[in-house]
């Protein structure tokens, strides 16, 4: 079925516009980038169409990769019905912000290495989750990141641009290690890394009591995909990333890049299954990265940053579905999410180009009056993401908090808190765009320093053109209607659902959690300004730590960071290297009278001259040697 | 005559024929050498030939006649798929080296280029030499003109690293050497493969005591050139001073020399005693794999920064041939090659800075990437290679290697993992500072784009690193043939075995793990 071209497109059109962009005229850049991806996404389609209804895995080899010993890896890759539903996320999202981004990056230079990048990362991310097998899982996972570095450093003129692309990589690479340890000892204990293969072989294994292999396999799967899924305590990135234009913090950092650790998580479930273990630290860190990073969205006044948390806390409910066992609930999440999440920052990017590059909350306001399409589309995801009934959000956080609760009914409590402030600051960030009066521009724009270089001139904030809001409308469709695709039942024949009857009264909870968040936050932000400036004083404490984040990157700044740097630079350095080594080889270099002596005579004059007796000296101790120990 | 014989002396005629050249004539110099290498790169693609198709068990292109009669010394040289790519490895980077240094070196033109030809001769040697005796005299004469490279055309303090590397190098030859002659003694032969038969049947029996101490002389005299922690120091300091050119061949080549005898000597010789060092040794390679890395990552000046990632690398090079499995082995042999084409790629990177700018230290640059685009991505990509990225050739290596130590102690897999982290910090670190930001009005003068020449020099190692990440398999299968011999080889005599733990079927897998299951429970 030629499975391979899916990928193949957008490297094509990466490897086109990033060798000949920049003497190819706007028109053709957009046509080859946006081309790609859209007959990717053509290819995808024809190729589900052909093998529908996808009951079982449709796998081409192509090449072995790696041979060496009994180790063989592949390049194999492979659709089943997991695959199918990334698959369709990733084109389909991928081809609208592509679109969006003609319009978004119009006035922007270095436009075709931006879209020479972006459909680099579609070539990784499709070949992520087309692979067969983890170690060609690993390479579209390494290379993600590796245009996610790119595309956040895509400002590299400011120094928090390059900063942000680093941090996000480095924090990658320690999640990295955790998955390439899983790699190893799988191949260890399996003698395989071919998905089928270990899979099989793992189904018929007993689930481990205690702490086994498995299960130390199964934590070092989730340390990969905490860091590249953002997770407790390697979330630190993503924050940062917003760093990258919004448009890539929309495709990369909220749709599809950070959900590929759920992916992961999810096809190797039949891991998972053997460690009970495992599967309950993946629920606790779920849980609690989702109610963290939402306290700290509670308060944030970039709306990009809010967006971001609210990212990271989304991704915490996604591994509380899988650690409770509800696999296929977690991918509902990523596609729901999918819809709702790059709607939010594509619409961010919308509020953001209409106010010139405004991104701070406290200067907008009022746009309703300026940006009506915006701000319907960004209501449409608001309420999606707030739980609101019937959208999208509603669906798929329901049967994780559901799962939440049969796997321990205090996950279920906490998960429908957050579900409450999800929606609070998710209207929050709504109403200080679009209520009230306008409040701009800022009066310290200049040198103001926000993640996004984006400036058009100023004067009234005006609605954003049609390449723009013709992907915000589709999106808001998904948003409002993508809960009905049933991902579970469609998922059903491999990770079969929960039996056991429906608790309704769990369901009206959650949706009146967020309910009450959405009032909150019309009460505070629409009906009484003033109120939540007062609160916030009076709460000051708390306030601070909430904005700071925490103080996390001061933390590993002040324990991790400086130390390496210092101790590398005096202990190691200066100290082993400069003074224990090379003063031990100095020292006894001096003391045979031989480095100083051959330093002093060769400082003396002529090199040439001397260093020629040195050779001559070695050559004829060479031969004197060779031919002395005949007898 | 052999075509191998052409490939070793081609290069030791054209260095003759340069000194012919008049003094007066750089440009014929520069074309007579570039020429010359040239000529030799096309004619040891031959050397593929028998390796296309099959994988020949012994060795080929062999030649084995008398050269000094007492003592017996022969010379004697041959080819399999270990030295194969080592070699193709050097007659590519030579006429690479000839055009990175085109126009930076001005100055006794002749004798420069002449230097690496003679250099070349050395080097080609060492790989191929199948008389200890012959190796040894290979392996001096790389000193001679890597020594004169660094003396003459090398930076401000380049008579102490020329000194330091030579005077470093020379103590531990002067133990191999002594260790070759003991062996002569003892078996009336220089010849390796005598010796190696004479010691897998029986023939030749070395007390446990001699095992060791021979092997020791040897191990020290290739850990010094690899360098493995902590004989390092020399290498900071010859590559900071050396010309471009002259780092290149040091690291792409002159360390590999090192790995090259570790794995051709070291263990079919003295198998009982490199098994048994294997956990000393492992601890020296995992903790200059994050010393290194550590210490690059501090570093100023960015020669130093990509020598120290040399000790790092090359932590991983020892680690896999001292784990004894094939893909360890494999792992290392790829990422000799590996090396050389990447650490290769970033000295000559470097040197492009160093040439625009006369300037080393990392703080003289920033904003590299306005004025420059096209050197700005081949640095990335040369970049992306050494940190071991998917899809380039560092990566192939780099997992061989940990997979090949993970399956006999996953605790050295865990920390030698660390240093892929670090790598990361310290040469992205480094590209971030100098390419990145806003560039200065004088550095953006001063800082024009790749030229052709420099595209042309850059372009074969560019398409390597793509390719031997991708395709691994059109250059794995003749190192496989050759490590899988060489493993079974230094099993000979072997009364103790290290526990490798062959990765289990899938069925005795699951009853293995339903044992640890229960043993948890």
């Amino acid at each position: 079925m030629n499975l391979w071209l899916i990928p193949i497109f957008p490297l094509l059109g990466s490897a086109i516009n990033g060798v000949f962009g920049r003497r190819l005229p706007k028109q053709v850049v957009n046509l080859v980038a946006v081309g790609s991806v859209l007959l990717s996404f053509l290819w995808v389609l024809k190729t589900l169409s052909a093998a529908w209804p996808l009951e079982s895995a449709v796998k081409e080899s192509y090449f072995t990769w790696i041979q060496s010993g009994n180790l063989q890896i592949g390049c194999d890759l492979m659709v089943d019905r997991l695959t199918a539903v990334m698959l369709l996320v990733v084109t389909g999202v991928g081809a609208l912000i592509h679109i969006y981004a003609i319009g978004y990056m119009a006035h922007e230079g270095g436009y075709y290495r931006f879209f020479s990048y972006l459909n680099l990362f579609m070539f990784f991310m499709l070949v992520l989750v087309l692979g067969a097998n983890f170690l060609l899982l690993f390479v579209g996972w390494e290379g993600v990141g590796l245009c996610s570095y790119l595309l956040i450093g895509f400002y590299f003129l400011e120094k928090f641009a390059g900063d942000a692309g680093k941090k996000a990589f480095i924090v990658n690479r320690i999640g990295d290690f955790g998955f390439s340890l899983a790699m190893f000892l799988i191949f260890v204990n399996f003698g395989t890394l071919d998905f089928g293969r270990v899979f099989t072989s793992a189904k018929s294994m007993t689930p481990e009591a205690g702490v086994g292999v498995i299960t130390v396999i199964c934590l070092l799967l989730m340390v990969g995909a905490a860091g590249k899924s953002a997770q407790l305590p390697l979330y630190v990135w993503l924050p940062d990333a917003m760093a990258g234009p919004t448009p890539v913090s929309a495709l990369i950092h909220a749709a599809t890049m950070v959900t590929a650790g759920v992916y992961m998580v999810t096809r190797s479930a039949a891991l998972f299954h053997l460690a009970p273990v495992a599967m309950n630290v993946v629920a606790i860190i779920g849980l609690a990265t989702a109610f963290f990073a939402a306290t700290i969205g509670l308060v944030q006044n970039d709306i990009k940053k809010v967006y971001a948390y609210s990212t990271v806390s989304q991704l915490g409910y996604m591994f509380l579905g899988c650690g409770a066992g509800a696999f296929s609930a977690g991918i509902f999440h990523v596609m729901t999410h999918a819809f709702f999440k790059a709607l939010l920052f594509l619409g961010a990017g919308s509020v953001i180009h209409a106010c010139a590059g405004e991104q701070d909350l406290r200067y907008m306001g009022g746009l309703r009056k300026y940006t009506p399409i915006t701000m319907i589309t960004l209501l449409c995801a608001s309420v999606a993401i707030a739980g609101v009934p019937p959208f999208s959000g509603f669906f798929s956080k329901d049967e994780i908090l559901a799962a939440a609760y049969e796997h321990a009914p205090w996950m279920y409590w906490v998960g429908v808190f957050t579900a409450g402030m999800t929606a609070f600051y998710v209207f929050r960030a709504f109403f200080l765009a679009f209520a009230g009066q306008y409040r701009g521009p800022n009066p310290h724009a200049a040198g103001h320093g926000h993640g996004d270089d984006h400036g058009h001139g100023h004067g009234k904030p005006h609605e954003s053109p049609l390449v723009m809001t013709v992907p915000l409308m589709i999106l808001a469709i998904g948003s409002l209607a993508g809960g009905f695709i049933n991902i579970p039942k469609w998922l059903e024949p491999m990770y079969p659902l929960a039996e056991g009857p429906e608790n309704h009264m769990l369901v009206y909870i959650s949706v009146a959690a967020g309910l009450i968040g959405i009032a909150i936050a019309f009460f505070l932000y629409v009906v009484k300004p003033s109120l939540a400036e007062s609160l916030a004083s009076a709460l000051s404490g708390p306030y601070k730590l909430l904005y700071n984040k925490y103080f996390v990157d001061e933390v590993y700044d002040a324990t991790i960071v400086h130390p390496l740097e210092e101790g590398s630079r005096t202990v190691l350095w200066r100290g082993v290297d400069a003074g224990v080594i090379d003063g031990t080889v100095n020292g006894v270099g001096a003391r045979a009278r031989g480095m100083g002596n051959v330093l002093r005579l060769l400082q003396g004059g002529n090199i040439g001259g001397y260093a020629a007796w040195v050779v001559l000296g070695s050559l004829l101790v060479i031969l004197y040697v060779g031919l002395g120990v005949g007898r | 005559m052999s075509l191998l014989d052409l490939v070793i002396f081609l290069p030791l005629i054209g260095f003759l024929a340069l000194l012919l050249v008049p003094r007066g004539a750089p440009g014929m110099s520069r074309t007579a050498a570039l020429g010359i290498s040239l000529v030799i790169f096309l004619v040891s693609l031959g050397l593929l030939g028998p390796y296309w198709f099959a994988q020949p068990t012994g060795y080929t292109f062999s030649t084995d006649i008398p050269w000094i009669s007492t003592p017996t010394i022969r010379y004697h040289v041959g080819l399999d798929g270990l030295s194969l790519w080592l070699i193709l490895l050097t007659t590519l980077l030579t006429p690479i080296c000839i055009v990175i240094s085109w126009k930076y070196i001005q100055n006794r033109v002749k004798e420069y280029f002449a230097f690496l030809l003679l250099l070349e001769f050395g080097l080609i040697g060492v790989f191929v030499a199948l008389d200890l005796f012959l190796f040894y005299v290979f392996w001096e004469i790389t000193l001679v003109p890597m020594y004169f490279l660094i003396g003459i055309w090398g930076h401000d303090r380049r008579i102490y690293a020329a000194v330091k590397f030579f005077l470093y190098t020379m103590a531990g030859s002067v133990l191999m050497l002594a260790a070759m002659i003991y062996l002569y003694n003892r078996s009336g032969s220089f010849d390796f493969t005598i010796i190696q038969s004479m010691i897998q049947t029986g023939r030749l029996s070395l007390s446990w005591e001699e095992q060791i101490l021979l092997f020791l002389a040897f191990f020290i005299a290739f850990a010094i050139k690899v360098p493995l922690f902590p004989l390092h120091t020399w290498l900071p300091d010859a590559h900071v001073e050396a010309p471009t050119a002259g780092s290149v061949m040091l690291a792409s080549v002159m360390l590999k020399m090192g790995c090259y005898g570790l794995i051709r000597f070291c263990l079919p010789l003295f198998p009982n005693a490199a098994r048994s060092c294997s956990g000393w040794i492992n601890a020296l390679a995992i903790t200059g794999i994050i010393y290194g890395a550590l210490v690059a990552m501090v570093q100023p000046n960015m020669k130093k920064l990509v020598a120290y990632s040399s000790v790092s690398h090359l932590g991983f090079v020892v680690l896999g041939i001292f784990s004894f499995t094939q893909q360890g082995m494999d792992g290392a042999v790829y990422q000799m090659l590996n090396h050389g084409i990447s650490t290769g790629g970033l000295f000559i990177m470097v040197g492009y800075l160093y040439e625009r700018r006369h300037s080393l230290e990392i703080k003289s640059f920033g904003g590299v990437a306005t004025p420059a685009p096209n050197l700005s991505t081949v640095f990335l990509i040369t970049t992306l290679a050494s940190i071991g990225l998917p899809l380039l050739n560092n990566f192939i290596g780099e997992f061989l290697v940990l997979q090949g130590a993970a399956t006999v102690n996953f605790s050295w897999t865990v920390f030698a993992a660390i240093g892929v982290i670090l790598s990361a910090v310290y040469m992205l670190w480094m590209y971030q500072r100098v390419i990145y930001g806003r560039a200065t009005e004088d550095l953006a003068h001063h800082m024009p784009d790749l030229s052709g020449r420099e595209w042309a020099a850059m372009l074969p190692l560019l398409v390597l690193m793509v390719w031997m990440g991708s395709f691994s398999q059109s250059f794995l299968p003749p190192i496989s043939a050759q490590t899988a011999k060489i493993l079974e080889q230094s099993k000979v005599g072997v009364d103790f075995r290290v526990s490798v733990k062959n990765p289990a079927p899938v069925l005795s897998s699951a009853v293995e793990n339903k044992e640890t299951g229960s043993a948890a429970r």
